[in-house]
């Protein structure tokens, strides 16, 4: 017995928000990627603690397939933001205005 | 209160607050080494969630090569001498806003289901049955996230090279 699954959503909830707070409110591209990765990552939790209450492989696939491409996004993301920077010399999201 | 529930809210602690930590720093370097932690955290709670394989992936993944990565790019950018303005006032509304719409729709979606009240029991998926259940089941989209990572490396290699040749020519 481990803990109720609803605790594992709130946890996985309460993960999202912060990314997404992270996305919105941060003036800096770097931190806009992190709020990304933050996201992505409680989908991931949320995804194995499903699996783990229906006694199933296929949420653990899932969170296999949004590792796959947090780090496929991952790599872009950056390779554009360096892409930016060497063009506009700032990473602030406003100076592409 | 088992011991496994003790660990896990234990981990989810840390987790949140490690997390917290990284969201709110102004240097990059310490928001990258605080989110380390925090997937180091997420790694273990797989594993007490009976992930074994996606815990050793995460950290690799995750907490090995992503954040390795933004440290790089970190480090060629020098952004230090960038003066972020930290959290203002606009954007305060529309994050405010979500996060309410957020909080109310997750509450009522956990209050409307009484069955997750039960406790999960502890299982553990052997990394070898995950390997077959996933190559036998899943082959096809295993093939499609590996031509998605070489899409994305030839992106990469692309607006590298682009990014090059421009400046030759401002040169």
């Amino acid at each position: 017995m481990i803990v109720p699954y609803s605790h594992v959503i709130m946890l996985a909830g309460i993960l999202f928000l912060m990314g997404m707070f992270c996305a919105v409110t941060r003036r800096n591209l770097i931190m806009i990627l992190l709020g990304l990765e933050i996201m992505l990552n409680s989908g991931a939790v949320a995804f194995i603690g499903a699996a783990l209450r229906w006694q199933h492989f296929e949420g653990q696939a899932i969170a296999l397939f949004i590792l796959a491409v947090a780090a496929a996004e991952v790599s872009v993301g950056l390779a554009l933001i360096v892409c930016a920077y060497k063009r506009k010399g700032s990473i602030d999201p406003e100076a592409y205005n | 209160m088992t011991l496994y529930s003790v660990i896990f809210y234990m981990l989810a602690a840390l987790i949140l607050v490690s997390t917290g930590l990284a969201v709110t720093r102004r240097n990059l370097v310490h928001a990258v080494v605080y989110l380390v932690i925090s997937f180091f955290g997420s790694a273990m709670l797989f594993y007490l969630l009976g992930a074994p394989l996606l815990a050793a992936l995460e950290v690799i993944i995750y907490a090995g090569a992503i954040m390795v990565l933004f440290i790089f790019i970190i480090m060629m950018l020098k952004v230090e001498a960038f003066e972020e303005q930290f959290f203002p006032i606009r954007q305060w509304i529309p994050a405010a806003g979500m996060c309410l719409a957020f909080i109310v729709a997750g509450t009522l979606i956990i209050m409307g289901d009484p069955e997750s009240r039960i406790p999960l029991k502890a299982a553990v998926a052997e990394p070898v049955f995950f390997g077959h259940y996933l190559f036998r089941k899943h082959w096809l989209a295993i093939e499609i996230v590996s031509l998605l990572l070489l899409v994305a490396v030839v992106a990469v290699l692309y607006l590298g090279k682009n990014t090059e040749k421009k400046n030759e020519d401002r040169r």
